[in-house]
């Protein structure tokens, strides 16, 4: 009576809990996009059902024992203990088994890693906490960016009401094209980080100074989201991966536009900015880039994050502070954002820093910082 | 093994006399002095509760965080820090102790010996770990916190990390002494002081699941403390085993790391296999089935999990030989592992079985392991892990080895020894109680984090996209009324030592272990002063 009586109110709890969130109960692979994602789906209802078979079998034995051959209903408890016979029987039964699973299982290994003659191939670089993107072969080679959380600080700490995509939206997603095999190198520039898209079946670690490889072809258009898969650091739940397939067509209009921006900003460089538009520009790179570990009001984390506020580097000579922007500080989590952002956010974040939370140490060019950024 | 002939009415009346011999100490010196295997064991047990408990404050902090999207309670920084301690306290200081404090109980009486072979070593291996856990505990009060790596402690996220980081370094070292010497200690003892008669193949399978465990500890611990060595000298000795800049390579650490962590897999778990394997025979009232099959299958368990260790690395970048090596091993476990199963199974068939608490919690290992088995067994296959691999798939999967396996083993020990450890019989309907709502409070947390996984959830993340909501939910109300529930277990052994009824001589009418067919209840302070003789 108090057993199931605590079993309804369990029920009627899971109920109203799958009730109160909007979205579908997600209990199952995301739907596959690629030829392996589909393999390891088959592949896991195959083994799945051979494991169900095996554990009712166990188990219905099992719990037939604990039903018919109970003290209570005057089972005598017999005595035997040992028959070679299906001692050796299951052994080699599970045995045989485990080769009929390996078999189909081997075929999918040899696909995954076979990464050879792709079409086009990325480098995905894993950074706290971001990716940056170079494409480095095919069609769209050169096109190079950073990609990094696009959902606001708000919806994370302060409770604001949250996106549909929340924590799976970037501000730069990575672009290809649909039926085309595409080789991702995986690197990282300080811990290890993991590029991982459920929907193409892809996992795969980046390793600081070694560069992996894997690879996968998108059979369908959309938009499909990952997330980084190995902890790297405070904001590892933060950067994720979101990859947009398009049609070959749109794939070229795509690298046209990329390569027209990338042109404008070069001849940016040697503008002189106005001291306010730098600081203001300086303030949007410093919330994307810098606000997670030296916070909004410069106070950083000590002593993991340095404070800026009263900052010595920041407050000292420009040739500093733009040499640890630029450079990082190895053994820590400042990167070398130089091989990340342009030098014209460079120069406005610098400036920024220097002007805010009581700095004030004047304004440094984008022209000074190339001329630094060797 | 009950047939013991000579010396028993002399040796308990004998242990009579020394009854309250505590050599000569009393209070809190009594415990600090002590080289009694009893008292040792019960220090341990003691310290395990205290872990258990700490660590799972841990899990209801993280639980709590993940209760709905959004960052509420703790910030990111202290989240990785709860995630790392709860693995590194649960494991090393709750289970493993649990375990060791069941041998030094236990093995002595198993086998007809006055004490464990080494008395004095005894007390230092356990003195270690107050220690060990101060300077693990005392990392969340330096500058930038406790580590926020995982348990794992991967480099080179490693290096990163605050002088807490050196604490944990150190902390992990001393574990490693002390399971190292109580190792020593267990394996001198089985070899060297069985009773005349009680050849290794009569031994109660408990204590051949800690002989087998105690050598993989010797194998392994030094190759952990390798490991926290190569991480302390890469942050403050200028060394890059793990950094690429220097010659080195992060993956090393980790196959040095898994060298260790995949047999420590089996640390935890073969000790729980032996507990199993007297409990089921008691309730069963029938002999174990395939004693010796059993024995084979736990030493073919131990040397495979040397060759395994890989396969927790499928994403790292192997070559395709490698990925099917480590894969083709792993699945191999299976067959002893099944085999362990079935013996178990056919244990129970055709005997006559009776379900008090400690059978309850053996039938739970049984059911629960298997289905933790049987994901793993998902997870050994390469493609499939690489959806899987670091999602929650994989917490729910250890967790049924190490909590419905480990865990519910060492509740079906303590409650099945609980009487001749201490001549009190604990409240049967409150066990069962306790039983019940652990069995359905683990599954609320646990089972869910499957779909969690496959949907695509990460691990160690203390934020998620919406579509996880639901089971995270479900997850967290089953944490915190899985922690309620134990209180009921501490409400049930407070009880129990303060005004338990006493316990008959041999509560369980199936037990057959020299402790109970040939000791009084409760155990006096020295037992086997003279040791029996086997036929």
């Amino acid at each position: 009576m108090k057993v199931s009586k605590l079993f309804y109110a369990l029920a009627g709890l899971a109920g109203a809990l799958a009730a109160s969130s909007a979205h579908a109960l997600a209990w199952y692979f995301q739907e596959a996009a690629s030829p392996i994602a589909q393999d390891i789906d088959h592949l896991h209802q195959y083994v799945m059902w051979l494991i169900i078979v095996i554990f009712v079998g166990v188990f219905g034995f099992m719990f037939y024992a604990c039903f018919a051959h109970r003290k209570s209903r005057g089972h005598p408890a017999e005595q035997f203990h040992e028959n070679t016979t299906v001692e050796i029987l299951w052994t080699i039964i599970p045995a045989l088994i485990l080769i009929v699973i390996a078999w189909p299982v081997t075929k999918v290994v040899i696909a995954q890693k076979d990464t050879s003659s792709p079409d086009l191939t990325i480098k995905a670089t894993g950074y706290q906490w971001k990716w940056g993107y170079d494409y480095l072969k095919g069609e769209g080679e050169g096109i190079s960016f950073v990609s990094m959380l696009a959902t606001p600080r708000e919806q994370i700490d302060a409770g604001a009401p949250k996106d549909e995509k929340y924590l799976l939206e970037v501000d730069h997603e990575l672009v290809v094209p649909v039926d085309k095999k595409v080789r991702i190198l995986t690197t990282a520039a300080d811990v290890i980080h993991a590029w991982w898209v459920p929907a193409f079946g892809v996992k795969q670690d980046a390793i600081p100074g070694f560069i992996r490889d894997t690879w996968f072809r998108a059979d369908k258009l959309g938009t499909f989201r990952g997330q980084c898969a190995e902890l790297c650091g405070k904001e590892h739940g933060f950067m994720p991966i979101v990859v947009r397939v398009v049609s070959q067509e749109d794939y070229s209009k795509w690298v046209a536009q990329q390569q027209q921006a990338a042109k404008a900003q070069a001849e940016d460089i040697n503008k002189k900015w106005d001291p306010k538009d730098l600081v203001a520009q300086g303030e949007k790179v410093y919330s994307a880039n810098c606000v997670a570990c030296h916070q909004a009001n410069g106070r950083g984390n000590p002593p993991a994050f340095p404070p800026l506020a009263g900052s010595k580097v920041v407050n000292g000579p420009k040739e500093g502070h733009m040499d640890i922007v630029l450079n990082g500080k190895p053994g820590t989590a400042m990167q070398p954002f130089g091989k990340q952002l342009s030098d014209t956010d460079i120069a406005a974040v610098i400036s920024y820093e220097r002007n805010s939370w009581g700095n004030k140490s004047g304004i440094v060019q984008p022209a000074e910082v190339r001329a630094r950024h060797k | 093994m009950s047939a013991v002939i000579g010396t028993h009415h002399g040796t308990s009346g004998h242990g009579h006399d020394h009854h309250d011999h505590h050599g000569g100490y009393s209070g809190i010196m009594r415990w600090i002095t002590t080289t009694n295997h009893k008292d040792i064991g019960t220090l341990y047990l003691w310290f395990a509760g205290t872990m258990f408990f700490a660590g799972g404050m841990m899990a209801l902090v993280i639980r709590a965080e993940l209760f709905e999207p959004g960052l509420q309670l703790v910030n990111p920084d202290f989240f990785n820090q709860m995630t790392t301690m709860h693995g590194l306290v649960m494991i090393f200081g709750a289970i493993m102790p649990a375990f060791v404090g069941f041998a030094n109980w236990q093995i002595p009486m198993m086998i007809g010996a006055p004490d464990m072979a080494f008395a004095r070593l005894n007390n230092w291996s356990f003195w270690l770990l107050p220690f060990a856990a101060t300077l693990l505990m005392l990392s969340f009060f330096m500058p930038g916190g406790a580590p926020g790596t995982g348990w794992t402690l991967y480099a080179p996220l490693t290096v990163q990390q605050g002088i807490g980081m050196d604490f944990t370094i150190f902390a992990v070292h001393i574990l490693g002494m002390s399971s190292i010497l109580g190792s020593i200690n267990i394996i001198t003892t089985i070899l060297n002081m069985r009773a005349p008669g009680m050849t290794l193949m009569k031994m109660p399978m408990f204590c051949w699941t800690w002989l087998i465990t105690a050598y993989l500890l010797v194998a392994v611990m030094p190759v952990l403390a390798g490991a926290v060595t190569m991480t302390l000298t890469d942050r403050h000795f200028g060394t890059t085993f793990f950094n690429a800049a220097g010659g080195g390579d992060p993956v090393l650490y980790q196959h040095i790391f898994w060298f260790f962590g995949h047999p420590e897999v089996y640390v935890i778990a073969v000790p729980a296999f032996g507990v199993i394997s007297q409990v089921i025979p008691a309730f069963s009232r029938k002999p174990l089935f395939g004693y010796a099959s059993m024995v084979y299958a736990t030493a073919a368990i131990a040397i495979l999990s040397f060759i395994v260790w890989a396969h927790h690395m499928y994403t790292v970048g192997m070559p395709v030989t490698g990925q099917l090596f480590f894969m083709y091993a792993t699945t191999l476990i299976a067959v002893p592992t099944g085999v362990k199963v079935f013996n178990w199974v056919a244990t129970m068939w055709k005997g006559s079985l009776s379900f008090e608490t400690p059978m309850l919690f053996a039938i739970g290992f049984l059911f629960l392991f298997t289905l933790g088995g049987f994901t793993g067994l998902v997870l050994s296959l390469v493609p499939i892990d690489i959806q899987l691999q670091d999602t929650y798939y994989v917490v729910a999967h250890f967790h049924y080895v190490m909590v419905a396996g480990a865990m519910f083993s060492a509740f079906a020990g303590i409650y099945f020894w609980l009487p001749k450890w201490t001549g009190k019989m604990y409240n049967e309907t409150l066990g069962q109680w306790h039983f019940w709502l652990t069995l359905i409070f683990f599954n609320m947390i646990f089972f869910v984090q499957h779909f969690l996984g496959m949907a695509g959830m990460p691990r160690r993340i203390p934020d998620y996209p919406l579509m996880f909501e639901t089971w995270n939910k479900i997850s967290s109300l089953g944490a915190f009324g899985f922690a309620l529930s134990q209180l009921l277990f501490l409400y049930n052994l407070f009880t129990t030592l303060k005004s338990g009824a006493t316990a008959p001589q041999k509560p369980w009418e199936g037990a057959d272990s020299l402790d109970w067919t040939d000791l009084p209840t409760p155990a006096p302070y020295h037992t086997w002063e003279t040791q029996p003789v086997l036929k």
